[in-house]
């Protein structure tokens, strides 16, 4: 906690620099010894004897920034870094869960404390103003849209504006001090001033505009509409699985209710667990249509909550339909459904893909290649096939095709002719008939030039059994020595 | 006992006669031969070498002659009669990794027209999440049938985890095919029980020396309501007068004149009883 304990006596962190120690950052205690980062330690040292120091640690700090931004998003779907000690939360659709903009600021701040953590909040329309209200500003301010932004913010100093320390002593040259400065000096003035300045940064015009949000900043992303989004906060953290899967369904219960108001369904939700230790784990699922039946999602969920750790408690859970689909009123329960008339198929391969992943359920369509392997698309299973032509089928195709060609012994009528007999798996076909060659040429425009031609035949040994087999290039070719014979596919 | 049977096809060897004879009336086509997997509802076996397609081919065929759910026709009502003219149901396909390392992936430009955009295909990691797959694929009424594919006899497969698998395939009305490559015949609840492989073609009509339409050799080892037997089960080529290309670009479309002109091999022991009882 800030001024208790080891925080009460002054402290520093230094980074090595070619002339010594350097100060990188200090408590209070230390500032009011007059002790400021950016000095050397030698010069701290005489003006503050006592000070303690530690090296920093600047890839540690970023860890655990990244770890707050992730776990802030508590407060909004959406959060970003802004290095070296901030965090941007998208509250937007939000702050009616903690009961308006007010109570959630003193959430924030209560909760940030409690983790021992000093910070400044504010909540503004935009990123920039947000940010220039949080460093300079008085302590939990809050803008709302319909404020007079230019007003409320016109007695922050110019270095509300993020912009780098040249440029700031410009505009302090200039006697351009506070915000309210600019807006009455004329645009066309400052404009060419700064009109060789691209980046955001070193151009106070652009910064302002960004801080108004009359330019876009492409830090945070255009929000069109928010995220369906429901969450418990517990009174008592949980660490079992039955009472996680408990306030799940109650929760998967309100989204769709949430959804069904929009009139939507559901195509991925995600699940968040805040744990006690500010830790949070996620949990996300996919669905191959929309849909609003609760139990399906519960149960789909359940096969994901396995791994969830819940260390020393989870004390909120939090879904959200981070993407939903136009859903008609038309579907019914389908679980009661499933007892008596089967599930759908959507609901089926929802199934499939959760317990086997997405990789192990799909569909082939055909592809426009000549090449055996290739000629052939897996895509998701529902997805739209997309529009193909017709193959030429002027020959007969395998029934199975192996995953990688196997390479076979084969006696043939060199340099070119059919196969005799071949060994495959340890065991002697003898070719009772044939049919070949099939020439397929490389795709040129694909492969390499090395890449040799195949000459595919159809064959049925004495036993009846029918298989494709191809010889890899000519003798001869000068794309290598003399060709391999390999076993491609199987015929019924 | 039937005494429509069509005449046994010209090229069987001496001894051999229609497979007719010996299905009870409810597995017959038109032409009154004998289409076992008209009438079948449940879920079946077929064993076979991983080396040959003909298990993962006869279990198609016989899935593509199961006739329609009567209860899936009546749920829908009125869209069943436009679904009836079509059958544009997809189908899955599953298979454990073994299997896939053994007898390949199912190749698109291979499947018949008919099933050729309807397949899903799961590739399972093994039998306990194909069995998992395979569940579920019979308990969804979208699908038109369920093909599965197990190698080998793993411990997951137990008579316990078939009779589930047939249970559920009977209640739901989606026709099951379990292929069984490279496993010997363990204990298992399917309803009909096949043994296949591959047996020399027919000589086709115009190259002598290519491969003809598929022949195989099937044993129905075990099925309720039928004899067991042997037979040779050959492609039925719908109408004489189709090119080769085109036959052989449907090697599977025999499904009309049924999946088997089948006739009793000679010298099989349950077939001596039935020739002598006719």
């Amino acid at each position: 906690m800030e001024g208790a304990g080891e925080d009460d006596a002054p402290v520093a962190l230094i980074t090595e620099t070619a002339h010594g120690p350097r100060i990188a950052a200090t408590n209070h205690a230390a500032e009011r010894h007059g002790v400021r980062a950016g000095t050397m330690l030698a010069d701290a040292r005489a003006v503050c004897p006592q000070i303690a120091v530690h090296p920093a640690d600047p890839a540690g700090d970023l860890a655990f920034l990244e770890r707050l931004a992730v776990w802030a998003q508590r407060w909004g779907p959406w959060s970003a870094l802004d290095p070296p000690d901030g965090v941007i939360v998208d509250i937007t659709g939000a702050a009616h869960l903690f009961g308006g903009e007010r109570r959630l600021i003193g959430d924030a701040a209560a909760i940030l404390a409690a983790r021992g953590l000093t910070a400044r909040i504010a909540i503004a329309p935009t990123a920039g103003a947000a940010w220039a209200l949080a460093h300079h500003g008085p302590a939990q301010a809050i803008v709302a849209p319909d404020d007079d932004m230019p007003a409320r913010l016109s007695q922050l100093p110019v270095a509300a504006l993020r912009l780098d320390d040249d440029v700031l002593l410009v505009l302090r040259r200039l006697g351009l001090k506070r915000l309210g400065d600019l807006h009455g000096v004329g645009r066309d003035a400052l404009t060419r001033r700064f009109r060789v300045r691209r980046s955001a940064t070193a151009n106070p015009l652009l910064r302002y505009d960004q801080l108004l949000g009359t330019v876009p900043e492409p830090l945070l992303p255009v929000v069109g509409e928010t995220a369906p989004m429901v969450q418990r906060r517990l009174m008592e953290p949980i660490r079992h699985l039955p009472l996680l899967e408990i306030v799940l369904s109650d929760l998967a219960e309100e989204m769709m209710r949430l959804l069904e108001g929009k009139g939507r369904g559901a195509r991925r939700l995600e699940l968040g667990c805040w744990r006690v230790n500010g830790e949070m784990v996620g949990r996300r699922l996919e669905l191959a249509a929309a849909t609003r039946d609760a139990a399906h999602v519960c149960r789909l969920f359940t096969e994901k909550l396995d791994g969830i750790d819940a260390g020393f408690g989870i004390e909120m859970v939090r879904l959200t339909a981070s993407w939903a689909e136009p859903l008609d009123f038309n579907q019914a329960d389908l679980d009661t459904a499933a007892q008596e008339h089967g599930t759908s198929l959507a609901a089926c391969v929802d199934r499939l893909t959760t317990r086997l992943g997405a990789d192990a359920v799909r569909r082939p369509v055909p592809r426009a290649s000549h090449v055996p392997e290739r000629c052939v698309r897996w895509q998701a299973p529902l997805a739209p096939q997309p529009a193909a032509q017709a193959e030429m089928a002027f020959h007969a195709r395998p029934l199975k095709l192996l995953d990688r060609a196997e390479q076979i012994a084969v006696v043939y009528e060199t340099p070119d002719g059919l196969p005799r007999r071949f060994r495959w798996r340890g065991e002697l076909h003898e070719v009772a008939r044939a049919e070949g060659p099939e020439r397929i040429a490389p795709e040129w425009w694909r492969e390499r030039s090395t890449v040799r031609l195949r000459d595919y035949y159809r064959i049925e040994d004495s036993a009846g059994r029918r298989y494709w087999l191809y010889r890899d290039g000519i003798a001869g070719d000068g794309r290598g020595g003399p060709p391999a014979w390999y076993l491609h596919g199987i015929y019924p | 006992m039937n005494k429509t049977r069509p005449d046994p096809a010209p090229d069987l060897p001496d001894g051999l006669f229609a497979a007719s004879r010996l299905s009870p009336s409810h597995m017959r086509g038109a032409g009154g031969e004998w289409r076992p997997g008209m009438g079948f509802r449940g879920a079946g076996d077929i064993f076979g070498q991983g080396r040959e397609a003909a298990a993962a081919a006869l279990a198609l065929a016989l899935a593509q002659e199961a006739p329609r759910d009567m209860g899936h026709a009546a749920l829908n009502g009125a869209k069943a009669a436009r679904v009836e003219a079509v059958d544009d149901r997809a189908f899955l396909w599953v298979q454990d990794r073994a299997a896939i390392r053994v007898g390949g992936r199912p190749y698109l430009p291979g499947l018949p027209d008919a099933l050729r955009h309807r397949m899903i295909h799961v590739a399972a990691r093994d039998a306990g999440d194909a069995l998992f797959a395979l569940e579920e694929g019979v308990r969804c009424r979208d699908l038109a049938f369920v093909i599965g594919e197990i190698a080998g006899n793993p411990r997951a497969l137990d008579f316990t985890a078939s009779r589930r698998l047939v249970l559920a395939a009977e209640r739901h009305g989606v026709p099951l095919w379990l292929v069984r490559p490279d496993a010997r015949r363990d204990l298992g609840a399917g309803r009909m029980r096949w043994e296949v492989s591959a047996a020399p073609s027919q000589p086709p009509r115009w190259n002598a020396n290519a491969p003809g339409a598929a022949r195989w050799h099937g044993e129905l080892f075990r099925a309720r309501g039928l004899r067991p037997g042997a037979w040779w089960i050959t492609q039925d080529i719908a109408g004489q007068d189709h090119d080769r290309s085109q036959h052989e670009r449907q090697p599977l479309r025999a499904a009309p004149a049924g999946a088997g002109d089948l006739a009793g091999a000679a010298g099989d022991r349950s077939l001596a009883a039935a020739s002598a009882r006719a």
